[in-house]
């Protein structure tokens, strides 16, 4: 009987970076429940958490940041799938800013300076970036000094304080260059966290994928299938979901797509990010 | 092959987006449709990164244009169009989805369905609604200002308190009249604003009321007297109806109808000119109470002839539920006949007595023929009455 009851409701994880992340998922659970399938939601506070969750089947699907959704490859050995992500979440870029007038005028002009970043766990202001300026020909933890502004650890960086603070370093000089995502720079000069002109770009990371659903291989697709259609299904001007898409950022669910992880894939095995979670899978 | 042909054109020349160029780029992509280009132009620094982070945020997708320096293009994701309201005539049913929306103005689409309850212009409406309201805002008053509180002289000490006595009883039926239109507003439509507006002047007016008859009891040093038990479950039958009409009818029409005969009585017989001057002054207030009810069902009764018979029936079913009550409180009926009477003397009981019974007589008089004007037969009329509450609200 356990299992009859375990196949009714398809259970999502996601990580409780914010407390509207309650707010999204009540609604969603209503959204799914409304056109007949049941979801539930569990919360974790950190991504390791979650990622380790639904590698032992305790979830069916995981609402993964990009660095969980490498995570997840890395210790299931390229077993798993994503399955459907955010309109939002597909070419996003970081840019590397420094002052106006600043006398940096590429990456290499880094070396010896202090280049400031979000949590060392953040894709998009820590680990691309830094993977740019490796590109770049700088072993950036020893030709450089990374200033990391560890806010909520273990969230990815989902929460904008971590970059907001790197901002905040460049605009009082303990910091030569700062890392933010591109929607996040216009967001700290309209909010003035940044005063207009008195920053540029010094760089620009190609684009990177976000955020993406993940589940297991051996997830049955008869379960999934229900899951994804629905939420394809949902529409920005159903006024029920409405805020709830607004909360979570987005105007339509994609498909997911897995070329956009690339340059978060290298910036991992590079700074050996998960070599403890590699070993850990192969023992 | 789709047509990726530039719908419009938008030059920004060097404004950026935290200046405010975003607001240019909504008027234009307001206009598009799903799929629609625009060709964008603008050398602000930086510009391309912030507008293609400003797309995407938006759900638009924003492209370079290659080999074209300062020139980007976007796709629209389409904008629903507003939904438009009726401006120049007021529906027979408002749209839950108009919600909070002047009439007239137009609303976006895909935001929340409202609740309320009282959305058939039929539920709530009634002619002379401009008329009521202009003439509520023109004639409010303040209990401080514009009542002559100075000539207020000491009287014998029964006489001031049956005026207490008449003080306290008036203040409960104004909460009561507080009370029914407040609980309705929350459930009417908004786009019926004339009736909203309506109801909040009649709200205001009975906070007054409630405010002058208080200060009255307490001025001529007698103090609130004693809240009855058969007055306190008469109006409690008025606060749980549950049907906007009925609770108008039983409100404005019975009830305030049968207090601008009490608040005559009372002016006419004041023994000071302050009771004088607020009789006078609510009982203008409530006479456009009574205006307001009469309307309503003025208008109810054209299009549902047949709702005489279910508000027939409501006046009978409460005074079944009042059965208990013989008649109008002894606190009040004896302050009533002390005030009229001027005093505790043989005489002037007897005479104070007299005026009550022939105020009892003019109040079930007015009472028909105001249920007459408005169509009740002369029997039901007759009827209906006598079935009124003897504590008159």
């Amino acid at each position: 009987m356990a299992a009859i009851s375990r196949s009714t409701v398809l259970r999502v994880g996601a990580v409780a970076y914010d407390p509207k992340v309650v707010t999204i998922w009540e609604g969603f659970k209503d959204y799914f429940a409304a056109r007949d399938i049941k979801i539930d939601y569990i919360l974790y506070s950190t991504y390791d958490a979650q990622v380790d969750a639904n590698l032992r089947g305790e979830i069916d699907v995981a609402w993964n940041s990009p660095l969980a959704w490498v995570k997840s490859q890395i210790v299931s050995g390229g077993c798993c799938r994503a399955i459907a992500m955010r309109d939002s979440d597909r070419d996003l870029t970081t840019k590397i800013l420094v002052r106006s007038n600043s006398e940096l005028r590429s990456l290499a002009d880094l070396k010896g300076g202090t280049v400031a970043v979000g949590a060392f766990d953040s894709p998009q202001a820590t680990l691309i970036p830094l993977e740019l300026i490796a590109e770049a020909g700088l072993d950036p933890r020893r030709d450089c000094r990374v200033l990391y502004h560890d806010v909520m650890v273990g969230k990815h960086g989902d929460h904008v304080g971590g970059e907001r603070e790197a901002a905040k370093a460049l605009a009082t000089s303990r910091a030569d260059a700062a890392c933010v995502l591109d929607a996040n720079y216009l967001a700290f000069i309209n909010e003035g966290t940044l005063d207009p002109g008195t920053s540029r770009v010094l760089a620009t990371t190609p684009a990177f994928d976000h955020c993406n659903f993940t589940v297991r291989a051996d997830e049955p697709e008869s379960r999934i299938k229900p899951f994804i259609d629905t939420l394809l299904a949902m529409s920005f001007h159903d006024p029920s979901v409405r805020v709830l898409m607004e909360l979570e950022g987005l105007k339509q669910w994609l498909p997911a797509r897995t070329s956009g992880y690339a340059q978060l894939e290298k910036a991992v095995q590079r700074f050996n990010f998960y070599s403890a979670a590699v070993s850990k899978a192969g023992s | 092959m789709p047509d990726s042909t530039p719908n419009d054109q938008l030059d920004l020349e060097d404004l950026a987006l935290h200046e405010g160029a975003a607001v240019l780029l909504r008027r234009v992509l307001a206009q598009s449709q799903a799929g629609d280009w625009l060709e964008v132009r603008g050398d602000s620094a930086q510009l391309a990164d912030h507008l293609s982070a400003w797309c995407r945020k938006e759900g638009h997708r924003f492209e370079r244009q290659p080999g074209v320096a300062d020139a980007y293009r976007i796709q629209s994701r389409g904008l629903a169009p507003p939904i438009p309201t009726p401006r120049n005539e007021i529906s027979e049913i408002a749209d839950p989805v108009w919600g909070l929306a002047p009439r007239g103005a137009r609303v976006e689409a895909g935001g929340p369905e409202f609740a309320f309850t009282l959305r058939q212009k039929r539920d709530v409406w009634a002619r002379e609604l401009n008329s009521i309201y202009t003439q509520a805002v023109a004639n409010q008053w303040s209990v401080t200002r514009d009542v002559p509180w100075k000539d207020l002289r000491r009287l014998p000490v029964d006489l001031e308190h049956a005026v207490a006595q008449i003080m306290t009883f008036l203040t409960e039926n104004e909460f009561a009249a507080l009370y029914v239109p407040a609980r309705f507003i929350p459930r009417i439509h908004p786009h019926y604003r004339e009736v909203v507006e309506v109801l909040a002047m009649q709200i205001v007016d009975e906070a007054r009321h409630g405010e002058a008859f208080t200060r009255r009891a307490g001025a001529g040093g007698a103090g609130l007297g004693t809240t009855a038990v058969s007055g306190q479950l008469s109006l409690k039958t008025l606060l749980e109806e549950p049907d906007f009409t009925t609770a108008t009818f039983l409100l404005c029409v019975m009830g305030e109808g049968t207090f601008l005969t009490l608040l005559k009585f009372l002016g006419e017989h004041a023994p000071d000119p302050v009771t004088a001057a607020l009789a006078h002054l609510a009982h203008r207030d409530e006479a456009r109470h009574v205006a307001f009810g009469t309307e309503h069902m003025r208008y109810v009764f054209e299009r549902e002839p047949e709702k005489r018979l279910f508000l027939a029936a409501a006046v009978e079913r409460r005074s079944q539920m009042l059965a208990s009550i013989s008649g109008l409180s002894p606190y009040v009926y004896d302050a009533l006949v002390v005030y009229a009477g001027k005093g505790v003397s043989v005489a002037q009981i007897r005479e104070g007595a007299r005026r009550v019974a022939q105020l009892q007589r003019d109040m079930d008089h007015a009472r028909r023929e105001r249920l007459q004007s408005l169509g009740f037969d002369p029997l039901t009329a007759s009827q209906m009455s006598s079935y009124h509450t003897k504590n008159f609200m």
